[in-house]
């Protein structure tokens, strides 16, 4: 039991992880991305090349896969993005095209890790020390990784909160038209929300790596979980993040230990869907529209 | 009835009559080639039936799809052959009308990421079933359906799919429809009851592809839940219905033919690099042609007229 719960804590604080990334470039930049989860092993995958080719620890590739897939996020935003935004008349139009465009990108990255790597599962092996907490043994790996993740999710969590330009960002996460009478540049700050976003992912994506397997066509289950949590947790809302997330992490490891592994997604999309009957909008989702 | 829709529907049905006597012609390679091109006409026209009117992108075909061919698989054996098309085309209906009615009433993005997840989710709980009740993980499928039995049923499920696309779109329904896609406040303040709308067409296009699925299953010979839950037929419905242009009813036939053509080409010759070249397909579409070749075409009509009516006010 405590086992099952250390787990689903572990797994459910990677969730929310994943999730602010994508709550950032669909709640501010309001690009349902469905390349999201590609990113996520994309940068999994360049924590594997550095440490077997070059013998980099992942904790120290964090310093060089987050900076680098910032740029590239940003780059996507700016090159491909924009002009959809700028077409679209409507947000729903917006949304309608951003799927599509993001779902031609899934494919793109994911081939791209097809011919790199092939289609095998990938894994290596970093701090797989056993730890005693609570009584329960748990590997060294997961307890950084969770650790890392509450770091970088407080810290975000500060950064939107205290400082200029995340008040800038949250702005534009209620109304980027209302945003721009008080002189915030709303294309830019959309772009460095879908960057941070990208940058999030890519954080989250050398974390798990370290304890999980993963192969190039793994990213969709990535993406599932995190619009999931989501939208299950409220678009646009980082505490949302957080709750929906433990809580799908939890339920996840506790259906896995006591009833079958096999009906992990099952439980997730119950949940999703016991959660919007009660509340439409998510669980700190204002009602709109 | 005017004349041009009597040429129109004279010209429909002489085509498919000869198309009826295409399985006698050709030869083995070439029927399965027009096999492959009948089924993604229909599962793209079926898709665009209900994304081209209401603008909810579905990304579920291949959750109905394997459905059908799974149904096939475990029932096909035991039944006679239309009973099992029957039960196959229920159980889609069925999970239509639970998945379109926990969505369908939210927003459009819970469609979407529902739909995105159905196939896996229905594929984990296949093998969740087959590995802990039944114990047997793949089945073969071994019917008395020839190449050409299959042929001629994808046929006629075509005419069926075209036929009710054509009815739908002349009844009222179809016309609750169009203002659903246009604006669904506004359809709801008219009193279309919005939910059930989108709902009988989710579940009347899904019912659709399900059949699809049982139809080619005997083709597989062999099915597991991996081959029947592929994403990538997805994914190749609706790039062809983009393609085509999903909001008119021949739109996704004009994009299913050369896009299947062109993937079977490039899954022969590029086989590792098939879906990285089929991804940047797809961007090119949604960035170059939103509407698809049929708004392009419609496009270019309304110029010329326009263009002349200037020059004729200028004059």
């Amino acid at each position: 039991m405590t086992n099952a719960v250390l787990t689903g804590l572990v797994l459910g604080g990677m969730y929310a992880l994943i999730a602010m990334g994508l709550t950032l470039q669909y709640g501010v930049a309001r690009i349902m991305n469905l390349s999201y989860g590609e990113f996520l092993i994309g940068a999994a995958f360049a924590s594997y090349w550095l440490f077997t080719g070059w013998a980099l620890n992942p904790l120290a590739g964090l310093a060089f896969v987050i900076p680098v897939s910032f740029g590239i996020s940003y780059l996507l935003y700016r090159v491909l993005l924009t002009p959809l935004v700028r077409r679209a008349r409507t947000r729903d139009a917006l949304e309608v095209d951003s799927i599509l465009a993001t779902f031609g990108m899934m494919f793109i990255v994911q081939g791209i890790m097809l011919t790199m790597f092939g289609g095998a599962y990938f894994s290596y092996s970093f701090l797989a020390i056993p730890v005693k907490i609570v009584g329960e043994v748990l590997a060294l790996n997961r307890l950084i990784a969770f650790g890392l993740a509450v770091v970088v999710g407080l810290a975000l969590y500060l950064t939107l909160t205290r400082t200029r330009i995340g008040t800038s960002i949250r702005a534009v996460a209620v109304d980027p038209i209302a945003a721009q009478l008080v002189a915030i540049d709303v294309t830019r700050t959309s772009a460095l929300a879908f960057a941070l976003g990208g940058a999030l992912v890519a954080s989250a994506g050398v974390l798990i790596s370290m304890f999980l397997t993963f192969s190039a066509t793994s990213g969709v289950v990535f993406t599932m979980k995190a619009l999931i949590v989501v939208v299950m947790g409220g678009v646009g809302n980082l505490l949302g993040c957080l709750v929906a997330g433990l809580a799908l992490g939890l339920s996840e490891a506790l259906v896995a230990t006591f009833i079958d592994p096999g009906l992990t997604l099952a439980v997730n999309f119950a949940l999703f869907l016991g959660v919007l009957l009660v509340k439409p909008a998510g669980i700190f989702g204002r009602a709109q529209r | 009835m005017s004349r041009t829709q009597m040429t129109t529907g004279a010209i429909c049905l002489a085509a498919v009559v000869a198309l009826a006597f295409v399985p006698m012609i050709v030869d083995a390679y070439h029927l399965a080639l027009a096999i492959s091109l009948l089924q993604f006409t229909v599962l793209a026209t079926a898709w665009g039936m209900f994304s081209g009117p209401t603008r909810y992108v579905s990304l579920a075909t291949t959750a109905f799809f394997g459905v059908g061919a799974y149904t096939v698989a475990v029932l096909g054996e035991q039944l006679p052959w239309s009973l099992v098309l029957l039960i196959a085309a229920v159980i889609g209906a069925v999970m239509a009308v639970i998945v379109g009615l926990s969505t369908l009433r939210l927003s459009g993005v819970h469609f979407v990421i529902f739909t995105f997840g159905l196939a896996e989710l229905v594929r984990q709980i296949v093998v969740w079933y087959e590995v802990n009740k039944t114990r047997v993980l793949g089945r073969y499928v071994f019917v008395d359906i020839t190449q050409n039995d299959i042929y001629w049923q994808l046929l006629a499920l075509a005419v069926i799919v075209f036929g009710s696309g054509w009815l739908i779109a002349r009844s009222r329904f179809g016309f609750a429809l169009r203002i659903i896609g246009e604006d669904e406040t506004v359809a709801r303040h008219c009193g279309i009851n919005v939910t059930i709308a989108k709902v009988a067409l989710f579940t009347i296009t899904a019912t659709f592809m399900t059949l699809v699925g049982a139809i080619m299953a005997p083709r597989f010979t062999y099915i597991e839940p991996s081959i029947a839950f592929n994403a990538t037929i997805s994914f190749e419905v609706v790039i062809m219905a983009l393609l085509g242009g999903a909001h008119r009813l021949w739109g996704p036939a004009l994009g299913a033919i050369p896009l299947t053509l062109l993937f079977d080409f490039l899954s022969a010759r590029f086989p590792s690099t098939s879906t990285l070249i089929m991804g940047v397909v797809f961007l090119l579409i949604v960035y170059a042609l939103p509407s698809g070749v049929v708004g392009l075409w419609e496009k270019l009509k309304a110029w010329r007229p326009s263009a002349s009516n200037v020059r004729g006010a200028q004059a």
